[in-house]
This record gives C-alpha cells, sequence and structure tokens, in this order.
C-alpha cells in the first residue's frame, strides 16, 4: 500500500502559499498522492485549479480528486480539464468521482440533484469517449484517460466500477468498514468480467499536535459534514489525532487490501503536514 | 428537565431509570395503556453480549435480572427424526412479566412517576408538556404514527403466521422443531424460563388446510398438544392472548424529530427468530442515556443525535440478519429435501453471520462430526470416517464425471490476443489454474464463431485448426494436476465486436475494426452499440450447427465437462429475457416456454453429440435484474426444462442481461440465488459469488447453497488477463 497526503484545499485559509508549499513538501516527503476534495457551496479551493498549480510545483507525485462531484459539471468540461490536468502533470491525474451528496451545490450549479445518477452513469461512458476522440483535445498523457476511479456506497455505484472505473475510492471511515465496501467493488468487478483488479483507494481525516487541534479538526469536520446529519458525529469521532491512530489507521488499510491511503488535513497549518510525514517516514514502512 | 415517556415496556422503563438515576431532579412521566400486573408475553431471550452492556448502566437491574435467569449454549434442531444440537451460543431468558415487575421496581425506587392504564390520544400533547417525549409504545406506536411524516416510517408484513404459547414442560435448550403433517409444514421455536415458550410458526396455507381460521383457542391448543405430544410428553400449551399474527417489520427513516425521540420496536423491528426485540429496546435506553452523559443535559439535540448515530448502525446489522432469518422461515419448504444434518447446518448459519469457521469455534465436536457425516454423504458408504476433510475437499460427481473437490476456477473473458486463435497467454492461464489442483478447472468463455467473439482477440474453437492448442493445454492440466477440464461455450450476440475490457465494457469497435452482430432480437446492447441484426432461420440454424461443431471439437480436444453459457446477454441469453427478444415467430413471445426454445434446442443438439458419460452444464440467470425482465419464476422455469433435457449442473449468475441493469452487490445474493435454484428444483448448482476464502466454500457447500464453488483463492487473480 501507498500513503498519500492531501491538501487543505476546503479548508479555510488555504491560499496560494501554503497549497505550494504543502505539495513542494509532499513530493519531497514519504507521500505519492495528493488528494484534494470538491465542494462548491463551501468556502473552499477549486479541486482542478488546484491541482493544476501542484502539477506546475511537483515532478514525481499524482494528483487526485478525492473525490470530484462528476454529475455537478459538464461532461465536456470536465473531461477538458481533467485532460489538461493529466497533460500538465505528465501522466499523473487519478480522477476519483462520485455522485456528491450535497443538494445545495447542485442548486447553486444549476444542475439537477434528483437524476444526477443517470446522468453520472453517462458521463462515464462519456468521458472515455471524449478522451479517445480526436474533437475535444488534448490527448491525455495516461492510455485510456485518467485513472479513473469511482465511488460511493450504493449498488449502483459498484455497477459503475465494474463497468467503467479503474478502481474504487471509498469515502472514509474505519478499516473494516472500507474492507466491508471494497469487497463489494471487488465483487462487482469480478462478476461484470473485468479482466485484472480494481484498485482500491481509501481516505482519513487526522489533527495532529495538541488538544487544540484536535479540537479544531473535529469542528471542521462537524462543519463539513453538517449535511450528513447525525453521521458527521460518527465522521468526527473518527478524526486521528495522535501517531498511534495514525500508524493502526494505516496498518488497518494496508491488512484489509487498500492500494493507496489519502489523509486528508483538518487543520490549515504547515506544522499539520510535517507532523503527519514525521509519523508515515519513521513509523510506518510499507511492508 | 421534564421527560414523558409513552409506553411502560421494557425499553420505556429502562431509559426511565437510567436517567432518573444520574439526574434525580428530573420529572420522569411514564404512560402506559396496560394495567400494571398485565403479564401480557412469556419469556424473552438476550444473548451474552448485552448482558455487559446492563452490568454497566444499572447493576442493581442487571444482578435482579440475572437472579432470574435461565441460561443455556445449545441449539437443538429436530427434523426428519433426527436431534442434532450444537453448542457455545451463549443464551439467557427469563419471563417477560419478571423483567417488567424487576424494572418497574427499580423505577418506584428512583422515583419515576408511573400511569397505568392510560390511553395516550394525542401524543403531541405530551411533547408540548415535556422537554422530551421518549415514543416506546411499540410495534403499533401512537408516536410514530402521530409524527409519520417526520419519521417516515416503512411497515412490511412476513409472510408468515405465527403465535406465542407457554407451556410447563421444561425445554432445557433453544429448541428448533420442523414437523411436517397432511397439513403443511410446522416450524416450532422454543426455549427454556419459568414457563417455557413455544412459538408456533406456518404459512399461510397451512394454517388455513389446519382450519386454525375457524378454530378457536381450546381446540387451537388442542392441536398442537395433539401434533407435538412427543415434545410435550402431556404438558399442556398455555396462551394468554390467542392470536395468530404476521410479523411486522418497521423501519423509519429517521428516529427523532425536534423534541421526538422512538425508541425500541416503535423504531425498529426484528423476527423473533433472533431473539433480538426487547435487547435492542434496552440498548436503545442505554445509548439514550449516554448521549446525555456525553453532551449534557442541555443538549437534547446532541443527546438525541448521538442516540441515533450510536444505534443505527448496530440495528440495521440486527435487521439484516434477522431478515435473512425470517426468509428462512418463511421458505423452509424448500429444505425438506435435505437430510437432517444438513437441513441442520443450514439452519444454522441462515443469517450470513454465523459461517463453518464460525460454528467450528463454538463447538468443534459439531463441526467434525458433520465433516464426517458429509464426507460420508459425498463419498458413500455404509460407516463415517474416523477423520474427514470438511465439505470443500469431498468429491462430486457431475453427470459422470467427478471432481476431486469443490472449488472452481473460472476466468472471465480477458483481453488479450488478436484473433480467434487461441493466444498464449490464455492457455497458459488455464494450464496454471489447472495446476492449482481445483475440482474444475473452467477455460474462460470460448466462441462458437468469431462473429461471436466479444473482442477480436476472444478465444475460438470455431476453427478445427484450433483443437490442437486447446488438446495441449489440456493434456497439461491432466498430467500435472487431479483437476477436471471444462470448457465454457458462448456466443456473444448483441455484446460482440467491443473493445478490450480494460478500459470498460461494451465500447464498440471503431467501425472499421467491427463485423456485424447478431441477436434474438434488434436490441442495440448500450446506446451507443451497434444494431445487432434478429436471427433468421437460416442464422438459428447456422449457429446451432456451430455449437454442435465446437462442441465435437472440445471434445476431441479432451475436456470432460462442456458448459454452455445462456447468461449475461450474450447470444442464447438474448432469447430468454422479454428485454432482448421482441420476435414474434416460435423463439417468441410472453411465455419463457418459448423463449426458451431456441437455447433449449441448441442445448438437445449439443447434448446429442457430447458423449453420455460426460455432463453438458449451463451457465443461466436466476434475474434479469430489471422491471419487466426475467425473474426467479422464470429462471426456476428455465433450470427445470434445462434438468429435464438433461443438464449436468446449473452455473447461477444474475443480471447483465441488459447494460441497465441494477445488480445487487452483497456478496452473498448470487448463492442465495444459486441456493433457491438448487433447493427448490432439486439439481445441482455452481455458486458464483465473490468468495474468497475456504470459510465461504465449507459454508456453501456444507449449508447445500450450491454443490461447486466457483471462487477467487486468496494470492490468485483468477482474471489476470
Amino acid at each position: 500500500m501507498q500513503v498519500g497526503v492531501g491538501l487543505p484545499n476546503t479548508l479555510e485559509e488555504a491560499d496560494a502559499e501554503l497549497t505550494r508549499t504543502w505539495a513542494k513538501r509532499a513530493e519531497a516527503g514519504p507521500f505519492t498522492s495528493l488528494g484534494v476534495f470538491d465542494r462548491l457551496v463551501y468556502d473552499s479551493l477549486d479541486p482542478m485549479a488546484t491541482l493544476a498549480v501542484c502539477a506546475g510545483e511537483t515532478e514525481e507525485i499524482r494528483l487526485a480528486t478525492s473525490i470530484i462531484a462528476g454529475p455537478l459539471r459538464s461532461t465536456a468540461l470536465l473531461a477538458k480539464k481533467a485532460a489538461t490536468v493529466d497533460v500538465l502533470s505528465d501522466g499523473r491525474l487519478t480522477l476519483g468521482l462520485a455522485l456528491g451528496a450535497r443538494k445545495d451545490d447542485y442548486d447553486a450549479a444549476d444542475s439537477e440533484f434528483r437524476s444526477r445518477g443517470a446522468r453520472f452513469t453517462s458521463q462515464l461512458d462519456e468521458l472515455r469517449q471524449i478522451w479517445e476522440s480526436d474533437d475535444i483535445g488534448p490527448e491525455p498523457v495516461q492510455d485510456g484517460g485518467p485513472e479513473l476511479l469511482i465511488g460511493g456506497t450504493s449498488d449502483p455505484s459498484y455497477k459503475r466500477v465494474g463497468h467503467y472505473g479503474d478502481g474504487y475510492i471509498h469515502g472514509g471511515g474505519p478499516p473494516k468498514i472500507f474492507a466491508k465496501e471494497a469487497e463489494k467493488a471487488e465483487a462487482a468487478w469480478n462478476e461484470e468480467g473485468r479482466p485484472g483488479e480494481p484498485a482500491l483507494w481509501g481516505h482519513g481525516y487526522f489533527a495532529l499536535g495538541d488538544e487544540a487541534a484536535a479540537d479544531a479538526g473535529r469542528e471542521y469536520l462537524l462543519d463539513y459534514y453538517d449535511f450528513t446529519g447525525p453521521f458527521a458525529e460518527t465522521i468526527a469521532e473518527g478524526l486521528l489525532t495522535t501517531p498511534q491512530e495514525v500508524v493502526q489507521f494505516i496498518r488497518g488499510y494496508e491488512e484489509r487490501g487498500c492500494d493507496e491511503l489519502l489523509l486528508f488535513p483538518t487543520v490549515p497549518e504547515m506544522e499539520q503536514y510535517e507532523r503527519l510525514k514525521a509519523v508515515v517516514e519513521n513509523e510506518w514502512t510499507d511492508t | 428537565m421534564d421527560i414523558n415517556i409513552i409506553g411502560g415496556g421494557p425499553g420505556g422503563l429502562y431509559a426511565s431509570l437510567l436517567l432518573k438515576k444520574e439526574h434525580p431532579d428530573w420529572e420522569i412521566t411514564i404512560y402506559e395503556r396496560d394495567p400494571k400486573d398485565n403479564t401480557y408475553g412469556w419469556g424473552i431471550v438476550f444473548s451474552d453480549s448485552t448482558l455487559g452492556s446492563l452490568r454497566e448502566a444499572d447493576y442493581k437491574t442487571h444482578d435482579r435480572i440475572t437472579d432470574k435467569f435461565a441460561i443455556w449454549n445449545p441449539i437443538d434442531v429436530h427434523y426428519g427424526g433426527e436431534r442434532i444440537r450444537c453448542g457455545g451460543h451463549t443464551f439467557s431468558g427469563l419471563m417477560r412479566s419478571d423483567l417488567k415487575d424487576i424494572l418497574r421496581e427499580r423505577c418506584d425506587e428512583l422515583g419515576v412517576e408511573m400511569h397505568w392504564e392510560h390511553d395516550v390520544e394525542n401524543p403531541r400533547e405530551y411533547a408540548e408538556d415535556a422537554d422530551l417525549l421518549i415514543g416506546a409504545d411499540g410495534l403499533n406506536s401512537t408516536t410514530r404514527e402521530a409524527w409519520e411524516d417526520e419519521f417516515k416510517p416503512r411497515v412490511e408484513m412476513g409472510d408468515a403466521k405465527f403465535a406465542w404459547f407457554g407451556t410447563d414442560k421444561p425445554f432445557d435448550v433453544f429448541t428448533f422443531i420442523f414437523r411436517e403433517n397432511e397439513h403443511g409444514l410446522w416450524r416450532i421455536h422454543a426455549y427454556p424460563g419459568r414457563k417455557s415458550t413455544f412459538i408456533v410458526e406456518c404459512m399461510e396455507e397451512t394454517w388455513q388446510n389446519a382450519g386454525l381460521d375457524e378454530k378457536g383457542k381450546e381446540e387451537g391448543l388442542a392441536y398442537f398438544e395433539d401434533l407435538f405430544s412427543d415434545h410435550l410428553q402431556g404438558y399442556e400449551l398455555e396462551s394468554k392472548l390467542y392470536s395468530w399474527r404476521n410479523f411486522p417489520i418497521v423501519k423509519n427513516r429517521t428516529w427523532s424529530h425536534d423534541n421526538v425521540v422512538l425508541l425500541g420496536d416503535a423504531a425498529h423491528t426484528a423476527h423473533f427468530s433472533v431473539g433480538a426485540g426487547t435487547k435492542m429496546a434496552m440498548e436503545d435506553a442505554i445509548a439514550l442515556y449516554e448521549g446525555f452523559e456525553e453532551y449534557g443535559p442541555d443538549d437534547i439535540e446532541g443527546s438525541v443525535r448521538w442516540f441515533e448515530k450510536e444505534r443505527r448502525p448496530r440495528v440495521e446489522g440486527i435487521q439484516d440478519a434477522s431478515r435473512q432469518s425470517r426468509l428462512y422461515f418463511e421458505n423452509t419448504e424448500r429444505y425438506t429435501d435435505l437430510e437432517p444434518e444438513q437441513f441442520a447446518f443450514n439452519l444454522l448459519t441462515r443469517s450470513g453471520k454465523i459461517s463453518y469457521d464460525e460454528l467450528k469455534i463454538r463447538d468443534k465436536d459439531y463441526t467434525d462430526d458433520y465433516d464426517r457425516w458429509y464426507a460420508q454423504y459425498a463419498q458413500g458408504g455404509d460407516e463415517k470416517r474416523a477423520v474427514a476433510a470438511p465439505p470443500m475437499f469431498q468429491p462430486f460427481d457431475v453427470g459422470g464425471v467427478t471432481v476431486p473437490n469443490r472449488t472452481v476456477l473460472a476466468p472471465s473473458p480477458s483481453t488479450v490476443g488478436s484473433s480467434g486463435r487461441p493466444a498464449r497467454e490464455q492457455l497458459e492461464r488455464f494450464v496454471e489454474h489447472g495446476h492449482q489442483s481445483p475440482g474444475l478447472v473452467m477455460t474462460e468463455p470460448v466462441t462458437v464463431s468469431d462473429r461471436g467473439r466479444i473482442h477480436p482477440g476472444t478465444p475460438g474453437l470455431y476453427e478445427d485448426g484450433y483443437v490442437d492448442t486447446w488438446t495441449d493445454a489440456v493434456a497439461r492440466v491432466n498430467d500435472a494436476s487431479t483437476a477436471k477440464t471444462g470448457i465454457e461455450l458462448f456466443h456473444a450476440g448483441q455484446r460482440a465486436a467491443t473493445r478490450p475490457r480494460r478500459y470498460g465494457l461494451d465500447r464498440s469497435l471503431p467501425e472499421e475494426d467491427s463485423w456485424d452482430i447478431v441477436s434474438a432480437s434488434a436490441t442495440p446492447y448500450t446506446d451507443r452499440s451497434q444494431t445487432p441484426t434478429p436471427m433468421d432461420d437460416d442464422d438459428l440454424e447456422v449457429v446451432r450447427d456451430r455449437f454442435v461443431a465446437t462442441a465435437e471439437r472440445a471434445d476431441a480436444a479432451g475436456f470432460e465437462v462442456l458448459q454452455l453459457n445462456m447468461a449475461h446477454g450474450y447470444l442464447l441469453s438474448s432469447f430468454l429475457s422479454p428485454l432482448t427478444n421482441n420476435r414474434d415467430d416460435e423463439y417468441g413471445g410472453e411465455d419463457i416456454e418459448t423463449r426458451l426454445g431456441y437455447p433449449l434446442e441448441v442445448f438437445d443438439a449439443v447434448r446429442s453429440v457430447w458423449p453420455d458419460e460426460k455432463p453438458v452444464t449451463v451457465k443461466m440467470p436466476a434475474t434479469d435484474w430489471r422491471p419487466g425482465g426475467n425473474g426467479l419464476g422464470e429462471a426456476f422455469a428455465i433450470g427445470s426444462h434445462l434438468d429435464q433435457h438433461g443438464s449436468g449442473l446449473l452455473t447461477v449468475v444474475a443480471g447483465q442481461t441488459t447494460a441497465n441493469d441494477r445488480p445487487k452487490f452483497d456478496t452473498d445474493v448470487l448463492a442465495r440465488y444459486s441456493e433457491q435454484i438448487r433447493n427448490e428444483l432439486n439439481v445441482p448448482t455452481m455458486t458464483t459469488n465473490y468468495v474468497t476464502s475456504n470459510d465461504d466454500v465449507n459454508t456453501q457447500i456444507g449449508s447445500g447453497t450450491g454443490d461447486l464453488c466457483q471462487w477467487n483463492p486468496p494470492g490468485l487473480d483468477v482474471n489476470s488477463l
């Protein structure tokens, strides 16, 4: 398993300097990917634009959306942006897509919320078509287009993984929940008759340091996931606040067959990056 | 803080006493419709784990409850004249009335105000009068009804009829009795207590056959005292409130709204066969109490949100297991062909939570004995062996060919190769799989015609020149392995001429590389797919002949099992489904019998040239997973006809007959289809769900879910190409 680190793009105060420094440090550190979240009606940076900046600051590290709400966007524009970031990063884009559960985002984007499932399915089909056709360039650097991961926990989501994806990106939670849901993605992949195995990505949140950092992290998660009702509480409870918790979490995901685990900050400070880096570098080695 | 509680059952009482104990200054008032000394109900059951949480929450009630406990750990299954006992399932139980007395006394001690025989007509008034209203008013909750728009309840009724009785006859362990008489199959759930609880369950038809719709209490009790006289041994059955009901499955979108919260049966029910109703209500009470500990007495919203967050995943887990258990008891008629030993193993593993390995941990003697029984059942002979390998390692006879164990390696269509001539990688993979020594090694789907290739590299056996490559591969498997070899023949039909599957499924080839495709009707598989040409009489004959010719080549190559693919939207499958067959000739129509016509002709033609001593098996869909498509009823018809025409085994898959199906990916959904087809039709089946451990295989084979098990063993990427 590999470990990636999230960018602070949905945290307030994430400016150009923090973003660039974060990306450069991650490239130099033990991490294999940089992740971004997507939210429209929120004080956050656009995921694709953020990755484009990071593409210019780095050379090796993978750049991953984790996830972007696909049907919130025009498929042609999304295809072009993704292909562009793939070209500008020399083939390092991993495009994680899912439905997105926030109705306010859809309302603000003038995109119908109710029909997003059906639109997402055809969008996935069209993305590959666009990347392979000559009409809308650029031609992505990666064969078949950017690595395409699909998220969600409904049966149609797993079917999309089996049908269109290169892999599954899990929405977060304890390792055993990941295992249960990743197994469904593997089942879908197997039953739909795809060759090989799906890439499996997971993610978690951290706030390392003192109690104040942990509190700030939890407060951010309760706010960011407020729309999920009681579930926000569960997400906040899962926040990793000690090196021990981080290591246990990484080990748990590794044991359960995760290929890439993204750890996202919840406090927008460079110090958070350094603390995570120290834990990952010193306490964990990929077995 | 003022709290009103509607309902004085275990959940309401327990929540009251926990909150009152911690906050003596709170005004907590219970309103209960029934009288104080109402002793409706018989025994209730707790699993071991509940007791720890009760002890932590309130030591005194825990102490008094455990004083009254009957504790036992085996489960007995009586079926077909046998008694099978499996230990290690710790349960405890007491009378519902004793539990209520204990809780009520404790509420009294703590100063909870209790109003008995108090009808609540308008719960809204009780919410307005208090800071918090707890609706603990059971199955037919008036609280739930009053806020129906907010809680969004869904109530579904189970199919079976049941009634609760008591008896002085001591049942010393959890006892399931299944008995068939002229009226039908009766299920008894009996368990220990100061008085034993004796629940009778049956299907509506049986209930009517026995005339229970017209029998009163005395006659009804006499009927069962007579039918189960050997178990009751002269003891009488008693009934407090003689009634026959169907079990309501209650779910709510949310359990809280403003200052109202539901708990226990009002919020969620679980079939009585898992014995979790009272347990869940009391655990709800604990979680609600803990919510206030977590958030403090001022934060009702936070506390209630915490309660729901804590409880929902646990409750849903129990509801899932209870659903499987309920379905088992609603369909037990299907299992009456199983031998008592296998019948019991299937019962014990019914909920999907207890596997072969789990049973081994609970009672190793039981599983050892089962292994020995299974070995004798699989291998014949007069005597049980002293030691036997688990079910997955037992041989099985598939239509004359004995496979040495129950595992099957069967890869999906591969994406290598550039013509129908089998590519080296495809052949090597087949040989390598054979060398892993499964019971049976299958080829990936091999096409009978160049037009039937999924993509240009789909391997074929439609040229005589391809026979030698397969002959060599089969020989190499046979040289080094006990595995039997099988070939799956298919024609891709409407799913032909697509790009390699590496970047997704069913993406048409560029026009210059493509070819004309055929299907039952002119149904493009996806919106972007090529429209196939409906097969005319000549096509039907040509394709049938190609299946026959290919089967002859497969025999020449040395394969022992031949499987016809009638699933996944490929050519033969397109005839079966009304969604892809709108022919107006003899091969179309509304009846599955006519739509099955052409696939059966192909089957018969292949069967007639394939040697008698070797089986032809069929991969068939259990459902189209689409409204208007085939369902399990059609699958039973398909399976039944194939069986009559001499198929050796049915490999059960589902969906993909259309591109926009709505599949389910629960890990065992395909296994359940296999089980239903196998046990309904009494035919051998192969399971195809995503199975990765010996434990899964042993559980499936042991329980009679299937006879062979297609699997993905750890460390082997079956679909590597």
